[in-house]
């Protein structure tokens, strides 16, 4: 699917008021949820940063119907929400916008029980890797070494892969995306959008005050993340697991940009040595490893 | 009008009655004493009796909220549970009447353990007390049938959830003979749902529903309005509702309480629940002993029926007995007592845990609370 950007829809559903922070990653994912689902996405919010920055009550900052919801329960909110439009004949998306505490430890019951209905649901987990709405305490999605509040040494455990726990559901489409290419995220709602059934997108989504960066750099640290391998793009799309470009051409290692690149930006990995990023490196490593295994596993679409 | 008379245990009365209000999703999880509901509309969905959605959730939490996004989106929707399961659904449960969300519940009540045991009390759904649910408990099958199909039409009209107390085993799984209404009549008593209430939760209608308040007193305002006001509201609604079923039905029940053969008695016992006829049982025998003696079934625990319990003043004797517990007493107990100041009341826990209590323990006891044997609080084992 190809588009132009300068088609897009012009209507924004992100609109002054919203309580964001400066650079919010995850801001510019909702923006590109609106150009494709504005007028037919009704989104459940749990407890996260998206339930705060949308704006104070009795207005709100996002031009999209939201209900919010308890912490654990949005994707059977969802799935109740869907139920009731196919029998009352309302067309349009329950579409679920959750962090990854969210999705990854509290709701993840909820998440796993909606995927293997096969609810009729757009799951979108926007991962800033931490619980950045209470103060930046760590999540199963928090990277291996990074600070948190909860973690003042750096995390140990590694990173909970949502999007692949998810596509071995089973489910008719599961996707990485990243807020630096929102032409990807862009088709890859569009896609989900055409489908019958549980679709996942895992948006990757840097931010400023939890990740200790400068906010100017939040798409240019989302675009690192991508370009050294540390988050890959890929979708399963009805059996069928694939990379997306720009993913595609860091299969070849030597194409990819040093991780360091990546996080030494962040003030959140500086206490990392050397030998520490060669453990994440490895762990980078064997992941791409997996997928492409999975790929090759996956060819095609049932 | 044609009235069908169907041998039915409480859980299928609760599955027919359910079924005859036409919800458009049901979502449940099954536990021991509930199950046999969930089953039922699973049977009357797959069999193509009921045009409705059934989702099979993953938990309780997931069931409430499932029914949660149903209601918020214009749908009628049902569920069931009891117990561990309703505990498991809590935080849903507050989120669902703070949303006002019409949902219906059946609440099959079960003892909380540890230990494990499936037997009948009413400490389960006396959770939901505080969380602005509407709480109804049923005294038979029939009573059990008529309150699921009256639930969908308070909920809906008071914008309020509604919990139908079942008593788990005792009504769950007894056999009585019902009397069903006819579709026609149950569609004339109970219209379709309005989807615009409490809000119409719709694309491209960007509403936001839940998001932080820009001052705490619009919070506070919706708190009273909900948890308080409506549920004095809701008190008309229940009579109103009760009186068209009459209408329609040919069967009433008199609001929130029932009094029984209260006239010229000196003392009054206080329940819920289904061994309120062995309350009555006891109440009869001793009345044909010259022991002046009614009772008060109180049929809604929320809305509390405090003007009809206040009434309770002019008696000598008040009896409550609770099936539940609490650190300060039974609930009941607390609720009568907050709610009189002449009467002398005694409070007795009984029947927890599932342990028997019949009409012969209610002769009993209720001797030894109007001979004053009794202190303020008794437990009976």
């Amino acid at each position: 699917m190809s588009f132009r950007l300068d088609q897009l829809p012009k209507k924004k559903y992100v609109v002054p008021g919203n309580a964001a922070c400066a650079g919010c990653g995850m801001m510019i994912g909702l923006k590109v949820l609106g150009m494709v689902l504005g007028e037919e996405a009704v989104l459940s919010i749990p407890a996260s940063c998206a339930s705060v920055v949308q704006g104070l009550a009795p207005k709100s900052g996002v031009a999209m119907p939201i209900l919010n919801v308890p912490f654990a329960s949005a994707a059977a909110v969802a799935t109740g929400i869907a139920e009731a439009y196919r029998m009352l004949g309302v067309k349009g998306h329950a579409v679920v916008w959750a962090g990854d505490g969210g999705t990854a430890d509290i709701g993840f019951a909820t998440l796993s029980g909606a995927a293997e209905r096969n609810s009729n649901i757009i799951y979108i987990m926007y991962d800033n890797e931490a619980y950045m709405n209470t103060g930046i305490q760590r999540s199963s999605s928090t990277p291996r070494g990074a600070w948190t509040a909860t973690t003042p040494v750096g995390k140990r455990e590694r990173k909970k892969d949502v999007a692949l726990l998810m596509a071995m559901h089973g489910v008719p489409y599961a996707a990485t995306a990243s807020i630096a290419y929102p032409q990807d995220f862009y088709r890859k709602l569009k896609r989900a959008s055409e489908i019958e059934g549980f679709k996942f997108i895992h948006l990757h989504v840097p931010c400023p005050p939890g990740w200790r960066y400068d906010p100017a750099k939040t798409v240019e640290i989302a675009k690192l993340a991508v370009e050294t391998g540390a988050w890959i793009l890929w979708e399963y799309d009805n059996g069928q697991l694939k990379l997306n470009p720009p993913s595609t051409i860091y299969v070849d290692k030597t194409k990819r940009k040093p991780l360091k690149e990546y996080l030494k930006l962040q003030g959140r990995f500086a206490h990392l040595t050397d030998d520490d990023i060669k453990i994440l490196e490895e762990e980078i490593e064997t992941k791409w490893q997996t997928v492409l295994a999975l790929a090759k596993a996956f060819p095609q679409r049932l | 009008m044609t009235v069908q008379k169907t041998a039915l245990t409480g859980n299928y009365a609760v599955a027919y009655a359910a079924k005859m209000a036409r919800p458009h999703v049901i979502a449940a999880y099954p536990i021991t004493p509930q199950t046999s509901i969930v089953e039922k509309l699973a049977e009357f969905v797959e069999k193509g009796e009921l045009n409705a959605r059934f989702v099979n959730v993953e938990s309780e939490f997931a069931a409430m909220s499932v029914v949660y996004g149903a209601a918020m989106a214009g749908a009628r929707a049902f569920t069931a549970t009891s117990s561990h399961g309703l505990l498991y659904m809590y935080e849903a449960a507050w989120w669902t009447a703070l949303s006002r969300a019409p949902v219906v519940m059946a609440v099959v009540t079960r003892t909380v353990g540890p230990p494990w045991n499936i037997h009948v009390e009413h400490n389960d759904i006396l959770t939901l007390r505080d969380a602005g649910w509407i709480i109804a408990m049923a005294e038979t099958v029939q009573e059990t049938f008529d309150l699921t199909l009256q639930a969908f039409r308070i909920a809906e009209s008071a914008a309020l959830p509604m919990a139908v107390g079942v008593d788990g085993f005792v009504l769950s799984h007894s056999t009585e003979p019902v009397e069903m209404p006819p579709q026609e009549v149950v569609d004339k008593y109970l219209p379709p749902r309005r989807p615009d209430v409490p809000i119409l939760f719709r694309p491209g209608k960007p509403v936001t529903f839940g998001n932080l308040p820009s001052d705490n007193r619009i919070h506070a305002r919706h708190k009273i309005v909900t948890v308080y006001e409506a549920q004095q509201e809701a008190k008309k609604v229940i009579i109103k509702a009760d009186e068209e079923y009459g209408k329609l039905v040919g069967r009433r029940y008199g609001g929130l309480v029932e009094w029984y053969r209260a006239e010229d008695a000196k003392h009054m016992v206080v329940c819920a629940g289904a061994w309120c006829s062995d309350a009555k049982h006891a109440v009869d025998s001793l009345r044909s002993r010259g022991v002046p003696v009614g009772l008060m079934r109180i049929r809604f625990i929320r809305p509390f029926p405090r003007e009809e319990v206040a009434k309770l003043d002019q008696y000598e004797t008040v009896v409550v007995y609770d099936r539940d517990i609490t650190p300060v007493g039974g609930v009941l107990g607390l609720e009568v007592k907050a709610a009189l100041s002449r009467a002398r009341v005694v409070n007795i826990i009984a029947g927890i845990a599932g342990v028997d209590f019949d009409s012969r323990h209610f002769y009993e006891t209720i001797q030894n609370a109007v001979e004053e044997r009794y202190k303020e609080l008794e437990f009976v084992v």
